[in-house]
């Protein structure tokens, strides 16, 4: 199914498209699809679901479990620190305030 | 377009020419410094270990570093009382048949008496070595490192699968090429073990990857910094799987530790995480202490890709830098070689910037300058780690014959 052309699927069986191109807050972009409207801005090199994650849930990009989700989301949500934790080694953010997604 | 190399001793080929002055304690960094400054020659090179107590992996590498073919010669900034072992250092260069002195700051006369006679050596040798003449270079005599700084999410997608698709071309053509920072490849053990020459080198491959999560669970922080997070990266092995990809998908053929050359072309893993319990802090505390090591393995240059923008070079071996963002590039073009976010804009393939990373490595082996050293930089960083030698499952290819032709 067609996804938006600033979106990047990386390997077939992954839950996240790669933003390969910003998209603004109010955009309205495709997954899979169904068109969805960005909450907040995304920037270039974020993730984005490409389909509803349950908590606990494994995370594919690459091909590859990334980590597990700390929080459900919908397709075409923003997928980071706030919904995404690794299953090794915790995250260090330093709150620079350009942050746009924090713990 | 024919590589060319300066002739050492040991059979190796530099492709460059560099005097390396080495302070052995950060009391003699000053001199040091001072020695180099007024020299005013881009291949003077300040190199240097700040600790006064005494480190056999510090000495390894400063060996390693002081007899490195793209080094012609060494002068040696001693205070005098510190730890380091600058005979041992001293007869490593000496027995490699380069110029080599040594200055103690407390028998030389102190500071004005050291830098005036560092200078005068520094003249002496480079007159000394402007008289090595180069000779034709092949592939098989290139050893090419690869490391990431200032990661973001485009790194894993444009700079650093460019860097594997011309790795796996130059590993074919006889080039050695080695990847490193296990910490940086944890959750992708698996995957990577899967590739080894045997199933023994696999199982030290994953157990490489473990030592890393042990040691940087123990100092609670993971390979990742803030400018990853703001770049899109979440996690350590999300992370660790673009890092990845800078190995491209060639056999892997053995693991190397700090000071290891490799014994054949084709692809090695740096294993740069201290052996026995967490001592000294974290593995490597900033990007050029990789480069160091990789240096230490023989490097003649350094692929570095970075998405959020590094500017840095490396002392002793050039580093040619792979911008993996667009926007970044476009902020810092004068600092980059080669402009690997194109891809993402659609002005470019993967294959297309691998050429190009290609094709830098064989001009920058020709001599040509990069653009960080064309800008001067040459930063250094070595600490203290502890090392175990590595176990035989570690190098199968030194089995068999060694063929560098």
């Amino acid at each position: 199914m067609t996804s938006d052309a600033r979106l990047m699927l990386l390997h077939p069986e992954d839950d996240v498209f790669v933003c390969c191109s910003s998209i603004a807050a109010g955009d309205i972009f495709l997954i899979e699809g169904q068109p969805v409207c960005a909450a907040k801005a995304i920037a270039m090199g974020h993730k984005v679901s490409r389909r509803h994650l349950a908590i606990g849930a494994k995370v594919r990009k690459y091909g590859a479990p990334i980590g597990s989700m700390t929080v459900a989301v919908s397709p075409g949500d923003h997928v980071h620190l706030h919904n995404l934790a690794s299953d090794y080694l915790p995250s260090h953010v330093l709150d620079t305030g350009n942050s746009e997604a924090k713990r | 377009m024919t590589m060319r190399g300066y002739p050492r001793a040991d059979g190796r080929k530099g492709i460059r020419n560099v005097i390396a002055v080495a302070y052995l304690v950060e009391c003699a960094h000053h001199i040091a410094r001072a020695i180099v400054t007024r020299c005013e020659d881009i291949d003077v090179h300040l190199i240097g270990f700040p600790g006064c107590y005494p480190n056999e992996y510090a000495l390894r590498v400063m060996q390693a570093l002081g007899t490195h073919p793209n080094v012609g010669a060494v002068l040696i900034v001693s205070l005098g009382c510190e730890s380091f072992d600058r005979k041992a250092l001293q007869e490593a260069v000496a027995a490699s048949q380069r110029p080599v002195d040594t200055l103690v700051i407390q028998e030389t006369g102190g500071t004005a008496a050291t830098i005036a006679r560092g200078v005068q050596s520094v003249r002496r040798m480079q007159a000394a070595i402007s008289m090595i003449r180069s000779i034709p270079m092949s592939m098989s005599d290139l050893v090419i490192g690869t490391v990431c700084g200032g990661s973001d999410g485009t790194s894993g997608i444009t700079a650093n699968p460019a860097v594997g698709r011309a790795f796996d071309r130059l590993g074919a053509e006889g080039a050695a090429c080695i990847f490193e920072e296990t910490g940086e490849l944890v959750g992708c053990e698996r995957i990577m073990a899967s590739r080894a020459a045997t199933p023994e080198l696999g199982r030290e491959l994953e157990l490489s990857v473990h030592k890393a999560l042990a040691y940087y669970t123990t100092m609670g922080f993971g390979s990742f910094a803030t400018g990853n997070s703001e770049g899109g990266l979440t996690t350590q092995e999300e992370k660790s799987m673009g890092a990845y990809s800078k190995s491209g998908g060639a056999q892997i053929n053995g693991i190397l530790k700090p000071g290891d050359q490799p014994p054949t072309g084709g692809l090695y893993l740096l294993d740069v995480v201290p052996d026995g319990e967490p001592r000294f802090g974290f593995p490597n505390i900033s990007d050029n202490a990789e480069i160091v090591e990789l240096i230490s393995c023989g490097a003649h240059l350094t692929l570095f890709t970075t998405g959020r923008g590094s500017v840095v070079g490396s002392a002793i071996s050039p580093v040619i830098k792979i911008c993996a963002n667009p926007d970044t590039y476009r902020k810092l073009s004068a600092d980059m070689d080669v402009d690997a976010g194109r891809i993402l804009e659609g002005r470019g393939t993967l294959d297309e910037v691998g050429t190009e990373i290609y094709n830098a490595v064989v001009r920058t082996a020709t001599g040509e300058r990069t653009v960080s050293e064309e800008l001067g930089h040459q930063e250094f960083i070595l600490t203290y780690k502890t090392f175990e030698p590595i176990g035989p499952a570690c190098l199968p290819m030194r089995q068999s014959p060694v063929r560098r032709p």
